[in-house]
């Protein structure tokens, strides 16, 4: 019998990766690209969406070669993404009007702080159960709409279409098909969470018309199949990347949680059939909807900087050659030093919300080297990580007795024994750190079949490393306060 | 060799020079032709001797020239280049990886992959273990790394003579892995490969070990299924780092 895979694309902020998986969910070969980063103004964050489609036709064939797999022991594509990324492209010609505005960007700070006290914001809020900030798609779209001239009036004629990246990849893949999943749709701020459809009033107090909206449907199930790329393939899942790891690391059960730590981190818990509304600053989002069934909620807390911090750390100061050389930096002292960066470069996220903080570097004296600074950089993931833990646990009721963690940080030890260390929790890292990807292909399986069901996607989650606590209690508050202190010194540095 | 002679005339006078040189100053300085003088300056940008400045594209001494006499791969590097490599391999043996590095005669485990059985295991990052005893350590000492002066005894099975040692060590050379039965802990096994970056070299080792009921068939030989795993995920991880398909 010929060995059959599932593929999984993952269309991240700083690359795509194209990965080849077996039946026991092990990665079989990898393809990865960068894309370009365009920064025009300060805060601003930009992709070129036809460079990001350039490299998912070039990954996919490069991942099935070095797999020595064929395009028919192909089950099915899984696609994962960075959220919130907003694209608008040409309907009759495909082509992208204006580069992709991501995730990270913050031009619409002004323009979301009047819509957060113009008349039907609660509606909005009550409706997405998200609070309003640059960080979603929604005012995104208003604004690309206000300043590329007459696109508004071709969107209102279904002539321009919005898209996250996932629509815009199947667009592609399928040579048409104008579709979304749950998860990515329940970043808009757009999506009643309960009927799970576009809001009519949502969409009219953001002035965006329906024309140009795609078609939402469950995370696991039917996206068509792939004339492109993968020619002939089903296209069996779509999720939001944080979602795509839910997935991966099965938290399929209320009370199961994770944290991806890449670019940004993020901590979800799944909460069942029931959306839990957070009065602690976390957000409530769909975790994925399998055809035919209920959807799945989860809370999540987002952590806007964390690998990205690494990545400043080397290409802005360039104290290191390679992200993972902060780790060998940060081994060069045994404590901060006093120092603290709180990395607010976008703003905070969970649990503040403070979109006019600004990072900050304090407790620097001369006997700061960049030992110190390397690992205030590592603590200051930790610490945010503590601060959205604290938050999940004050809403759910529940403390979090072990934290699942993935992503390409976790190959950090240091990181990895700090976390631990800072929750007073074992951290736990699966034997598959790429569940973005995997998370996409389980979905993918599922829907075709290849993968019969959830109890046998569980069966394959294994142990691969454990961190336990180490710090004394004391200690750690002290530092727990010390980096809160940091925090309040970021607090009001943009002033509008 | 007329291509290494004339990079290390780039190199020097890259060493020698001022600040950055530009592509024309270097090609006019030694006399290349320049479509010459680029492809070796590629080259020595590829393994990190040059690096090229992103807003002049002048080039200058790469950091991995500064640190030639201390090794080239930092260690953690080296774990995060690996860690998709290593947990398939752990999923398809069903048993603990590690990978190691040579520091000072010993051998350095930079990685550790947890048996893929969900009991209690505890991290061992950052131990050492015994270059002659190990297969991760006679995958090293097989292709470059010196043996420590003195060979200590663990088991019975330990090699503990230098000729002995150095006829397990071709046999290594010969089949392109290691192994240890019983030699460093008696009732275990370990299989290892080398892993290679740019131009062969080898950097590091990756391998499994367990039980010798498990990694050993009953003529007290590795299984091959298993070899061929740590074989794989070895030429996996070198192809990421850089290394010719071989």
């Amino acid at each position: 019998m010929t060995e059959r895979y599932v593929v999984a694309i993952d269309q991240g902020t700083t690359s795509t990766r194209c990965i080849v998986f077996d039946r026991r969910g092990q990665l079989v070969s990898l393809a990865q690209q960068e894309h370009k980063q365009y920064y025009p103004k300060p805060g601003w964050v930009e992709h070129d969406a036809a460079e990001i489609w350039r490299n998912v036709e070039r990954l996919g064939p490069e991942a099935l070669r070095r797999a020595g797999a064929t395009i028919d022991q192909v089950a099915a594509v899984g696609i994962a993404n960075q959220r919130e990324t907003t694209v608008l492209w040409d309907r009759a010609t495909g082509t992208p009007i204006g580069h992709a505005v991501v995730w990270q960007d913050t031009r619409t700070d002004t323009m979301v702080g009047q819509l957060d006290e113009a008349p039907g914001a609660d509606g909005v809020r009550h409706r997405s159960a998200l609070p309003l900030a640059t960080y979603f798609s929604g005012p995104r779209i208003r604004w690309l709409l206000d300043h590329h001239p007459g696109v508004r009036e071709r969107a209102e004629r279904g002539e321009v279409l919005f898209g996250t990246m996932e629509t815009w990849l199947i667009w592609n893949l399928t040579g048409g098909l104008h579709v979304t999943d749950v998860t990515n749709a329940s970043r808009t701020l757009l999506l009643d969470v309960h009927t799970l459809d576009w809001s009519p009033e949502s969409l009219a107090f953001f002035g965006i018309p329906r024309a140009m909206l795609p078609e939402i449907r469950p995370s696991v199930g039917d996206f068509g199949t792939a004339t492109a790329a993968f020619p002939g393939v089903a296209i069996g899942a779509a999720l939001g990347d944080q979602q795509a790891a839910l997935f991966g690391q099965t938290c399929f059960a209320p009370g199961e949680a994770k944290c991806t730590y890449g670019t940004g981190s993020f901590l979800l818990l799944n909460t069942g059939s029931e959306l839990v509304r957070s009065t602690h600053g976390l957000l409530s989002t769909v975790a994925y909807q399998i055809q035919g069934e209920a959807a799945a909620y989860a809370l999540e807390g987002s952590i806007a900087i964390t690998g990205s911090l690494v990545q400043w750390f080397r290409d802005q100061l360039e104290l290191i050659a390679s992200a993972p050389e902060i780790e060998t930096l940060a081994r060069t002292v045994t404590d901060n030093g006093g120092c603290y960066i709180v990395p607010a470069f976008s703003g905070l996220y969970a649990p503040y919300w403070r979109s006019e903080a600004r990072g900050v570097i304090v407790g620097l004296t001369s006997y700061i080297t960049k030992g110190h600074l390397a690992r205030a950089v590592l603590e200051a993931s930790a610490w945010q990580t503590r601060e959205v833990v604290d938050a999940m646990n004050a809403d759910s009721g529940l403390a979090l007795s072990t934290l699942r963690v993935d992503g390409g940080m976790t190959a950090d030890n240091l990181l990895m024994q700090v976390i631990a260390d800072v929750l007073d929790v074992p951290v736990v890292r699966p034997l598959a750190a790429e569940t973005v990807s995997l998370g996409a292909a389980y979905g993918a399986g599922l829907a075709v079949g290849y993968w019969p069901d959830l109890e046998g996607l569980r069966r394959n989650w294994h142990r691969a490393a454990q961190w336990l606590p180490t710090m004394e209690s004391a200690k750690r508050e002290i530092e727990y306060a010390n980096w809160q202190r940091a925090v309040s010194r970021t607090f009001d540095w943009i002033q509008s | 060799m007329q291509s290494i002679e004339r990079a290390a005339a780039v190199l020097r006078l890259l060493a020698g020079g001022a600040g950055r040189l530009s592509l024309a100053e270097i090609s006019r300085s030694l006399d290349l032709a320049k479509g010459t003088t680029h492809g070796i300056l590629q080259t020595l940008r590829k393994v990190g001797f040059v690096e090229q400045d992103r807003a002049s594209g002048h080039y200058q001494l790469g950091a991995a020239m500064l640190r030639l006499g201390t090794g080239y791969l930092d260690v953690n590097e080296l774990r995060s280049r690996s860690i998709n490599w290593a947990d398939p391999l752990a999923a398809r043996s069903g048993e603990a990886v590690r990978i190691g590095t040579v520091l000072e005669g010993q051998v350095l485990v930079v990685h550790h992959v947890f048996r893929p059985d969900d009991t209690f295991q505890t991290l061992d990052v950052g131990s050492l273990l015994p270059m002659h005893a190990t297969a991760l350590g006679k995958a090293l000492l097989a292709y470059g790394a010196t043996p420590p002066a003195r060979l200590d005894r663990f088991t019975s099975r330990t090699l503990i003579s230098h000729r002995e040692l150095a006829t397990a060590l071709r046999a290594v050379r010969e089949a392109g892995w290691s192994t240890d039965i019983e030699e460093y802990t008696p009732g275990e096994a370990s299989i290892a490969a080398p892993i290679r970056a740019y131009g062969g070299l080898v950097v590091g080792a990756i391998g499994i070990s367990g039980h010798v009921e498990r990694i050993c068939d009953s003529h007290y030989q590795p299984r091959p299924p298993l070899v061929v795993n740590v074989r794989d995920a070895a030429r996996a991880v070198s192809r990421d780092l850089g290394a010719a398909r071989r």
